[in-house]
């Protein structure tokens, strides 16, 4: 199945995106993730304000099946929240990569950023799944 | 990983496939809800060919029986199936069956769990009473046909190559026959509490007879089930999964498994200390619940009374495709089991409110 990953997003391995304007990013899940998890019944985000830490789980997605943790792209601060997810996840199933975003973060160092794939990294990866 | 004889199948219908307990099985095929829908409002087809089968003959055959299981198989006539229990030597559970009577006294075949059969024929085996025992699993493919348009499916596929209509058939009988050449019997049995059959076909046989419900049943709904669907659909009957609400430390009566255990007939293995935990009193009971706060509840997460005790685990919890709710099963201390009851639900760190239901979740 073709899925669509945009070319200037940064990606993590457990299938987090990360899009970078300056010092805020905004944060979400692959179209590869929510077709591995199926129907999206529940999303449990981090409250604005509240720090979060690269590689640290900062929520969770919760499918029918399966509860799945939401791995942090980058450190920082949390600005704002997606908060019509709580009322309708179905949105990160119909459109994981810009109406299903999960959070917008202020980032503490860019620095991180080298630590995450960028586009042709992150399709090899799920080329191999 | 083993396969059943529908894996080169599944894979063309283009079914998402999983390692399930060693098998290569088809986890989803069009989607978890779809399916889910589809078998509680047309007809599904699943793939249970992985399940066991051991087949226990000869004139020692009804006496092993009834030394290895709970319920009362004296009772069966030809024809007719049970639910039952092997009970453990130390208070559990090796399994949960479904006894089928071929031949009353001398023929029976054993239904178990796939993740349980090696054990299960190791442990018949070892306790045999002189019955002759075989394993036949690698024998059958066995397929589900479930849902309020199956017996309309059965009878269209049966009634002309079985020569019988299953829509005729009593709950929890049985009938042999063929299906194109090859040995099959139907069975009135289930797992997801709608109308419909199991059918166990040699295994030659399962792909054509899949390919043929398909066939027969396009104008019905039809549609090929995954195991996440089989899941849902079986937590929302609240009926048992081997791993989920019973193992081998599980007391059937606190289960709810009490009706499917027949101490007054007969003697069974470790009756003595089976029976004992429900005469001293049952600690805990298997119960349903539902959410009073946001959250799915999941196996193995916590229940908490309002002052903080520790009161029970769950066994096993999703979102009800059918309620569009969380619902949860769990063992609760007695003390809490009564519905309407409410309690805490520790969800990863957060505890949140949640309460009994009757059950099953969703009626027929």
């Amino acid at each position: 199945m073709p899925f669509h990953i945009p070319e200037d997003y940064y990606y993590t391995k457990e299938h987090e995106w990360a899009q970078v304007d300056e010092n805020i990013v905004t944060v979400g899940i692959t179209e590869f993730a929510q077709d591995s998890l199926g129907e999206i019944v529940y999303v449990e985000l981090p409250e604005e304000g509240q720090k979060i830490t690269q590689g640290q789980t900062f929520g969770v997605v919760e499918s029918v099946k399966a509860v799945s943790d939401l791995y942090a792209p980058v450190s920082g601060t949390v600005i704002e929240v997606n908060a019509s997810l709580g009322d309708d996840p179905s949105v990160l199933n119909d459109d994981p990569v810009n109406e299903g975003w999960l959070v917008r973060i202020e980032m503490d160092t860019e620095k991180e950023l080298a630590n995450l794939m960028r586009a042709p990294d992150y399709k090899k990866l799920i080329a191999e799944k | 990983m083993k396969k059943t004889p529908l894996a080169e199948t599944h894979v063309k219908l283009g079914a998402r496939m999983v390692d399930f307990a060693g098998w290569y099985m088809p986890v989803q095929y069009v989607g978890l809800r779809e399916e889910h829908d589809n078998v509680r409002k047309n007809v599904g087809l699943f793939d249970v060919s992985h399940m066991g089968e051991v087949r226990v003959k000869g004139p020692k055959a009804l006496e092993t029986l009834e030394w290895l299981t709970t319920n009362d198989v004296a009772r069966l006539n030809d024809g007719e199936a049970q639910y039952s229990l092997l009970p453990n030597d130390q208070g559990g559970l090796v399994d949960d069956i479904i006894v089928y009577c071929l031949s009353k006294n001398s023929d029976y075949l054993v239904c178990v769990n796939a993740s349980n059969k090696d054990k299960d024929f190791a442990w018949m085996t070892k306790h045999n009473k002189g019955a002759d025992m075989t394993d036949e699993s690698d024998k059958w493919g066995q397929i589900a046909i479930q849902g309020p348009k199956a017996l309309e499916l059965c009878d269209r596929v049966f009634g002309v190559s079985g020569g019988f209509k299953v829509s005729e058939m009593k709950p929890f009988t049985v009938k042999s026959g063929e299906f194109k050449g090859h040995k099959i019997m139907v069975a009135t049995t289930g797992y997801t509490g709608e109308k419909g059959c199991e059918v166990f076909v040699e295994a030659a046989g399962t792909d054509a007879l899949w390919m043929t419900l398909l066939e027969q049943g396009k104008d019905l709904g039809v549609m090929p089930i995954g195991l996440g669907a089989r899941d849902t659909l079986r937590t929302e009957m609240k009926y048992s999964l081997y791993g989920h609400e019973i193992d081998d430390t599980t007391n059937p009566y606190e289960a709810g498994l009490g009706w499917v255990i027949k101490p007054a007939k007969k003697d069974f293995m470790n009756k003595a200390q089976i029976v004992g935990v429900k005469d001293a009193g049952l600690k805990q009971n298997l119960v349903g619940f539902k959410m009073l706060e946001k959250g799915i509840p999941r196996q193995g997460y916590a229940l908490f009374s309002f002052d903080n005790k520790e009161i029970g685990k769950v066994t096993s919890g999703t979102h009800s495709p059918s309620l569009d709710e969380p619902i949860g099963i769990a063992y609760i201390d007695v003390a809490y089991a009564k519905e309407g009851t409410e309690f805490l639900l520790d969800i990863r760190g957060r505890k949140v409110k949640a309460v009994v239901v009757k059950t099953p979740f969703v009626t027929k």
